[in-house]
C-alpha cells in the first residue's frame, strides 16, 4: 500500500508535508551537499530584507538545556544580491521554494514581496512577522495584531502566490493572531517563531549573547509549539505549518496530530542534515502502520 | 562532508585536564587536511543538544586524532567514551592551514589546548620545511608537548621555560629569523591571537591563525560563529565556512 504524503497550502502543493525552516538551512547550497533536496517538502529560505543586513555581533548563539538561543540579527545579502546570486542556484534546486522575508515597515514587507513575486522559482512567501532578535520590527509588528493584518493584506494585494504569515509565541493570544491573517487572505500560518530567552555567566555575570536576549529553539520549546497549533486548530480555520523543536518523525506526526498541515524542521537540521528525509520515511512508515492512505487523513485528529 | 561513525579505539589521559582520543575512520582519516574540524555529537541524547567543534588533531592511513581538554559537559562525557563506543562526526569542515606555500621555516605557535591542530601541522610538514614551535600556558601543567617538534616553552608564571607569554617568547626570538623566509601558525585564545596578529603585521611576518568560536553547525547554515573582517565591513565572515584559519590581515579578532 502506498501512502499519499502530499499537501496543499494555498496554490501550493507540496509532496510531503516536511520543509526546512528559515534561518536553519541558509539558501540551500550547504545543505545540499548532504541531500537530494527535491525529496523534501519545501524550502523556506533564510529571511531576506530589502537592504542587506549584516546581523548581530558575536556571540551569537549559546546552548541551553534541550536547546539552543539565537540572536543571528537577520543577517541577509539583500534582495537585490539574493535575486543575482542565490536564485541561480536555487532555479537548479528541484524543490519547491518558499521565501521568507523580513522587514522593519510594512513597505519593506510589500516591496521586497513585489519584487520577488516576479522570479518563478520562488513559489510562495512566508512572511516574518516574528524575529525576536531585531530592534525595529520584529517583534513589534508580532505583537501588534492590527499591524499583522496590515501587513497581510497589503502583501496579498502584490501577489497571488502561496502567503503564509509566521506568528510569534510572544504574545497572550495566538489565536488573534491567525484570525487576522486568515481575515486579511493569509492561505497559512506558521508557528511558531522563537521564544524570546536569555543565558548568563554566573561569573562574569555577562549574558552569554551579545545581544542579550535571543530566540530560544530546539526540543526544548517543542510542547509550546504544539500547545500553539493546537490552540490555533480548535480556533481558526486556516492550514498551520507546526514549527518548534521537531527532531524526528514522532515529533513531526505529533504537530500533525495537533492540527499541523505541514511541518518544518529547524534547529535539528544543524545536528543532523539529514534529519527531513529520515521524518519523512518516519511518517510514511507511521501512516502505513496505522493503515491511513495520507497525511491528510491525519491532521487534526486529536482525540480530546 | 559526511556523518561518520567513528568506533573509538583509545582515549588517553596525556596532561592534567588534556585528553587524546584516537578513532578509526579511513574516511576522514583521508579526506581530510591540518586545521580543519570535525563537529561532534557526544551523545545520542539531546545532552548535549549540539555537536562541538573540535580541530583534527592528527591522522594515520586508518585513524583520527582529537585532542582536548574537559571544559564542560560535551568534553567531559568525550573524554569519558570506552574503546568501542562509537563517536557521531560530521567532518570535513572548514579551511586548514595553507602548509604549501613559499617559504623555509614553518614557525608554530600555540596557547593552552591551541597545541591541538600542530601534532598533524608537524608530520605534514616534516622534511618539507624547517619546523620551529612556541608552546605557551599559564602554567607548567597547561603546557602540551604532544606531536611537536624543535619546541620552546613559555608560561605565565615561569613554572616551565619563558617566563611570559608565548607572544613575547617569539618576539625575544624575531632576530634569530629572515622575517621573510618564515611563516607564522597560530592557535589559541583570542587575547594570544591578537598579540600575535598585532605582532606579525607590525613587523610584516606572513601568518595565519586558527580562531575558535561557538558554533551550532560548523558548516555555514546557522550563521551562528560570525567574526570581523578586515575587506568588507558590510558583511561577517563564517568561523565555520570562511575559516577558521585565516590570514593574520583579513580578520579582526
Amino acid at each position: 500500500m502506498s501512502v499519499d504524503l502530499s499537501i496543499e497550502i494555498g496554490k501550493l502543493s507540496l509532496k510531503n508535508p516536511v520543509m526546512l525552516a528559515s534561518g536553519t538551512v541558509g539558501y540551500g547550497n550547504e545543505i545540499s551537499e548532504f541531500m537530494d533536496l527535491s525529496k523534501i517538502g519545501a524550502i523556506v529560505t533564510k529571511s531576506v530584507s530589502l537592504k542587506p543586513r549584516k546581523g548581530n555581533p558575536p556571540q551569537r548563539i549559546v546552548e541551553t538545556p534541550s536547546g539552543m538561543l539565537n540572536a543571528i540579527g537577520l543577517a541577509n545579502v539583500g534582495v537585490e544580491e539574493f535575486v543575482k546570486s542565490k536564485i541561480p542556484f536555487l532555479e537548479k534546486v528541484n524543490s519547491t521554494l518558499i521565501c521568507n522575508i523580513a522587514a522593519s515597515t510594512i513597505e519593506e514587507y510589500v516591496e521586497c514581496t513585489r519584487i520577488l513575486h516576479s522570479e518563478e522559482c520562488i513559489k510562495g512567501f512566508e512572511i516574518n512577522v516574528s524575529c525576536p532578535n531585531v530592534k525595529e520590527g520584529g517583534l513589534v509588528f508580532g505583537n501588534d495584531s492590527s499591524a499583522v493584518g496590515r501587513i497581510t493584506e497589503k502583501v496579498r494585494a502584490v501577489t497571488d502566490k502561496t502567503v503564509i504569515i509566521k506568528l510569534s509565541p510572544n504574545t497572550a493570544s495566538i489565536t488573534e493572531f491567525a484570525k487576522v491573517a486568515k481575515q486579511e487572505g493569509a492561505d497559512a500560518v506558521s508557528a511558531i517563531n522563537t521564544m524570546v530567552g536569555t543565558s548568563f555567566d554566573i561569573y562574569s555575570r555577562k549574558p552569554k549573547i551579545k545581544n542579550i536576549t535571543g530566540g530560544l529553539s530546539g526540543p526544548a520549546i517543542k510542547p509550546v509549539a504544539l500547545a500553539k497549533v493546537l490552540e490555533i486548530s480548535r480556533n481558526v480555520d486556516i492550514p498551520i505549518i507546526g514549527i518548534g523543536g521537531i527532531m524526528n518523525w514522532k515529533d513531526a506526526v505529533e504537530f500533525t496530530i495537533c492540527g499541523a498541515t505541514g511541518i518544518q524542521l529547524g534547529t535539528v537540521n544543524f545536528i543532523n542534515p539529514f534529519a527531513a528525509l529520515e521524518v519523512i520515511e518516519g511518517m510514511e512508515r507511521y501512516l502505513k502502520e496505522m493503515k491511513l492512505g495520507s497525511i491528510e487523513e491525519l491532521v487534526g485528529t486529536y482525540q480530546l | 562532508m559526511n556523518i561518520y561513525k567513528a568506533p573509538v579505539v583509545s582515549n588517553q589521559k596525556i596532561g592534567k585536564l588534556t585528553y587524546l582520543l584516537k578513532a578509526y575512520s579511513p574516511e576522514i582519516a583521508n579526506n581530510i587536511s591540518p586545521a580543519q574540524f570535525c563537529n561532534i555529537k557526544v551523545s545520542e541524547s539531546d545532552f548535549p543538544l549540539l555537536r562541538r567543534p573540535f580541530s583534527i588533531c592528527d591522522v594515520d592511513d586508518k585513524h583520527i586524532y582529537f585532542m582536548f581538554d574537559i571544559h564542560g559537559e560535551g568534553t567531559r562525557m568525550l573524554a569519558a567514551k570506552n574503546e568501542g563506543e562509537k563517536i557521531d562526526v560530521l567532518s570535513p569542515l572548514g579551511k586548514g592551514y595553507a602548509l604549501d606555500d613559499d617559504y623555509d621555516t614553518a614557525v608554530l605557535i600555540a596557547g593552552g589546548i591551541g597545541a591541538a591542530p600542530f601534532p598533524f601541522v608537524t608530520n605534514y610538514l616534516k622534511g618539507k620545511k624547517e619546523i620551529l614551535s612556541f608552546i605557551g600556558g599559564r602554567s607548567e601543567e597547561n603546557i602540551i608537548t604532544y606531536g611537536f617538534e624543535n619546541y620552546v616553552i613559555a608560561t605565565d608564571d615561569g613554572s616551565s621555560g619563558f617566563h611570559g607569554n608565548v607572544i613575547e617568547l617569539f618576539k625575544s626570538r624575531l632576530n634569530s629569523f629572515q622575517k621573510e623566509r618564515i611563516k607564522v601558525f597560530g592557535c589559541g585564545p583570542n587575547p594570544m591571537l591578537r598579540a600575535l596578529k598585532k605582532l606579525c603585521i607590525g613587523e610584516n611576518i606572513n601568518a595565519e591563525i586558527s580562531v575558535e568560536c561557538a558554533m551550532a553547525c560548523g558548516f555555514g547554515i546557522c550563521q551562528g560563529c560570525p567574526v570581523e573582517n578586515t575587506e568588507e565591513h558590510e558583511k561577517y565572515s563564517l568561523v565555520c565556512q570562511d575559516g577558521p584559519v585565516f590570514n593574520v590581515k583579513d580578520v579582526i579578532i
